[in-house]
């Protein structure tokens, strides 16, 4: 048994993530943005074994009321033994060039959001002294992109973010677990034709699982070989990076 | 299976969708239906042949919708999302005490896939189809209209959706009742026999005392050996038959990608056969085994249908009538082994009287019959087309989840219902079976 706060919980790679947790008879806290999904997934979950605590609506652009949100669990749940947040919102970039404040509002989505509540969460887990943070942050981080530039942006936010929150609890005995998915089939990439690069959110989920229970890597890659492709990206020089279309 | 492939599991025939429309969540509503272009909802594309295809239309990939609904663990009732597998299924019922009430030789498919094949298992001679343990499901039609069919709201759509290829519109969700078991062990009983006509034999004297039969025949031996085989029958274990721990989830093996064509050939089956039939019969007796080692032995290889190669391969499936069963069955074997065709996984079970539900629905009283046959062009069509004749003459029928093949005239004989199926269907959805089977009769 297990006290997980899963943020973001209709997302499939979270509910692959909460149906593992479920069947360890676990008691989650499920947050997410449509009340009608996140029932479905509450029953899902309670079927297979979990004890919802609790259920609640909240938009990642009312990043104000993290606080709030995280107390709320904290109460429902005793302790927050595993958070993971794995909410976020892959934008079409060519709508947004010539929309600043839709641009904006994304980066909120996908980074804001998840510093107040990882803001929200330090205090928490600094009392606690011991509990796992999962957070699902992107390949897409490592470089800007002109197709993803926003979505981009916000998850080199996260990553950066993670890593210093990362640092400042690992003396408490908390760790904070850097997620970096590659491709994976879930409604955010529905649109995108489907390759070889692409894995199953269960896959996916499978490796969160074990890293949250074992505490590390501190930055886990799905698929594991993501971390070479990326390691090559990287290598790629800016004047030649910005003319190749990716 | 790669999900991006969108083939059946025989791989034949190689016709793609022009687009593919995921479906997440049962709420959500079907795509818009761009003119001349037809729908067909997609589970795990485990029929061998071409009724989970819809060659330059669009197919609606339900396997997103795989969540539970309810579990009712007193009268052990479940309510789950259309897409959900039965793997699936039993993870979370067996631990509880309950069993699908009729599964098909795979646990890969889906909730939505099993009743629109209105599937058959071992258990058929006691208990019926699949359809028979549908209480309720939701239809989703092209025009956002929404039906709660069972067998007494909504009947007749009920009765055309169970078999009814996808055709009818898209399931939602199902309640379907469980039978429930004391272990997840088996006690099973290995006969081997040496001829066909032993069969008939065997399936008599123990399909009153055992729940499962079905038996495996050796296509390719002739004469006196003659379709020998191993018959299975078995029953659940009662708890003092079986260890008192829940068997163990086993390794699975994969086919990494294609075997060369020439790999399965008429001299290899040969063999694969022989060898196979020696071994059962070592193995005679009785042992009391895992559940997934008597209902799902395929799995254990997963993706073994690619061991045909990229040619694919067909199943031949049919079913004949309680009174013509023993000579055609014998004469469709002795066709078969005749002709130098590589013929694999032959299996004979007999179906019991309980009527199935569906209007097409495929099992009926009588002996059924599958065969595996690698794709070796002219003499392989002109066997089944053989057999077709075999099978018509008996007046049987033929299993569209198995079927890429069959000519409309056979579809008509082995479903005389179709036209009035035909009233239920959604006018938007079509698939490549269906615009085969009725080509030039609608
Ligand atoms: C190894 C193996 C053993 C098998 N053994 C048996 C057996 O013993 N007995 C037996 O009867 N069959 C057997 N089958 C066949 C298999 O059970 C059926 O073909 C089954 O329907 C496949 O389900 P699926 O989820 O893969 O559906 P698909 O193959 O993807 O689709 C099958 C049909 O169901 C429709 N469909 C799928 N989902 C929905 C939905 N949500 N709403 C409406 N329509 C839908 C599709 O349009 C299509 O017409 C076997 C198959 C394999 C590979
Ligand atoms: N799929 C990929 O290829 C991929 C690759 C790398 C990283 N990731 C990351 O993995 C995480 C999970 O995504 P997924 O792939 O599982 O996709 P998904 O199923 O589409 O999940 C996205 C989730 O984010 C929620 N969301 C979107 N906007 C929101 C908002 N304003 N407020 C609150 N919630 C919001 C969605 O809620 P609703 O259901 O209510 O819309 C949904 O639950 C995301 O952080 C994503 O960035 C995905």
């Amino acid at each position: 048994m297990r006290r997980v706060l899963l943020i973001g919980a209709t997302s499939a790679i979270a509910q692959e993530v909460g149906r593992l947790y479920a069947a360890r008879q676990s008691h989650l806290y499920l947050v997410g943005r449509t009340a009608e999904k996140l029932e479905a997934v509450a029953a899902d979950c309670r079927v297979r074994g979990a004890v919802i605590v609790g259920v609640s609506v909240w938009d990642a652009r009312w990043w104000e009321k993290a606080t709030e949100l995280i107390e709320q669990a904290r109460q429902a749940l005793g302790m927050l033994e595993v958070v993971l947040i794995a909410h976020g919102n892959l934008p079409r970039q060519d709508e947004l060039w010539h929309a600043p404040q839709q641009m904006v509002e994304q980066f909120h989505v996908n980074a804001t959001s998840v510093i107040a509540l990882l803001s929200a969460l330090v205090p928490v887990m600094e009392q606690q002294r011991r509990g796992v943070i999962g957070v699902i942050s992107s390949v897409a981080g490592e470089r800007g992109r002109a197709q993803m530039a926003v979505y981009g942006a916000g998850k080199a936010a996260v990553t950066a973010f993670c890593a210093g929150v990362r640092g400042y609890l690992h003396p408490f005995g908390v760790r904070v677990i850097t997620i970096k998915p590659g491709y994976v089939d879930t409604p955010m990439t529905a649109h995108l034709p489907k390759n070889f690069l692409f894995a199953s959110p269960q896959r996916v989920a499978r490796r969160i699982y074990q890293a949250l229970e074992k505490g590390y890597p501190d930055i886990l890659y799905v698929p594991w070989w993501w971390r070479f492709i990326m390691a090559g990206v990287r290598l790629i020089p800016e004047p030649l990076f910005k003319r190749i279309r990716i | 299976m790669r999900r991006h492939e969108y083939l059946s599991w025989g791989r034949y025939p190689r016709q793609r969708p022009s687009a593919v429309w995921y479906l997440w969540w049962r709420s959500e509503r079907l795509p818009p239906t761009p003119p001349g272009m037809t729908l067909l909802p997609r589970g795990y594309g485990r029929s061998y042949g071409d009724c989970c295809l819809n060659e330059g239309g669009i197919l609606v990939d339900a396997t997103g919708l795989n969540r539970w609904i309810e579990f009712n663990a007193e009268e052990g009732v479940l309510r789950c999302e259309a897409g959900i597998s039965l793997a699936d299924i039993l993870t979370v019922i067996l631990p509880r005490g309950y069993f699908l009430p009729v599964t098909p030789g795979t646990k890969w498919v889906s909730l939505g896939g099993a009743l629109a094949n209105d599937v058959h298992g071992k258990n058929h001679h006691r208990v019926g189809s699949f359809g028979c343990f549908v209480r309720a499901f939701e239809l989703l039609r092209s025009t956002g209209e929404r039906y709660v069919c069972t067998p007494t709201q909504h009947g007749e759509l009920f009765r055309a959706t169970i078999g009814g290829l996808g055709l009818t519109g898209l399931i939602t969700w199902v309640e379907l009742q469980l039978r429930s078991v004391e272990t997840a062990w088996m006690r099973v009983e290995v006969v081997p026999f040496g001829h066909v006509r032993d069969f008939f034999r065997l399936s008599q004297e123990s399909d009153r005392e055992w729940e499962y039969t079905v038996a495996w025949i050796d296509v390719t031996a002739g004469g006196r050996q003659l379709g020998r085989g191993v018959f299975w029958r078995g029953n659940h274990a009662r708890c003092e038959e079986a260890p008192p721990y829940p068997p163990r989830e086993p390794r699975r093996m994969n086919v990494p990608c294609d075997a060369p064509s020439w790999l399965l050939n008429p001299w290899s089956a040969r063999w694969l056969n022989r060898f196979y039939y020696w071994l059962q019969k070592r193995r005679s007796g009785v042992a009391v085994v895992p559940y997934d080692r008597f209902f799902y032995p395929l799995d254990a290889v997963s993706r073994w249908n690619r061991l045909y190669g990229r040619r694919g391969f067909v199943q031949y499936q049919c079913v004949l009538p309680p009174t013509t069963a023993e000579d055609a069955l014998e004469e469709m074997v002795e066709r078969i082994a005749r002709t130098s065709v590589t013929a694999l996984l032959g299996v004979v079970k007999r179906f019991g009287e309980v009527p199935s539900p569906g209007i097409l629905s495929f099992p009926r009283p009588g002996t059924t019959l599958a065969v595996d046959f690698a794709i070796e062009g002219e003499r392989t069509w002109r066997l089944l087309d053989e057999l077709d004749g075999v099978v018509r003459r008996a007046g049987g029928a033929l299993y569209p989840a198995k079927d890429a093949r069959m000519s409309p005239e056979m579809f008509a004989i082995s479903f005389p219902r179709w036209r009035t199926f035909c009233a239920y269907c959604d006018p938007n959805f079509s698939s490549s079976f269906w615009r085969r089977v009725t080509a030039g009769l609608l």
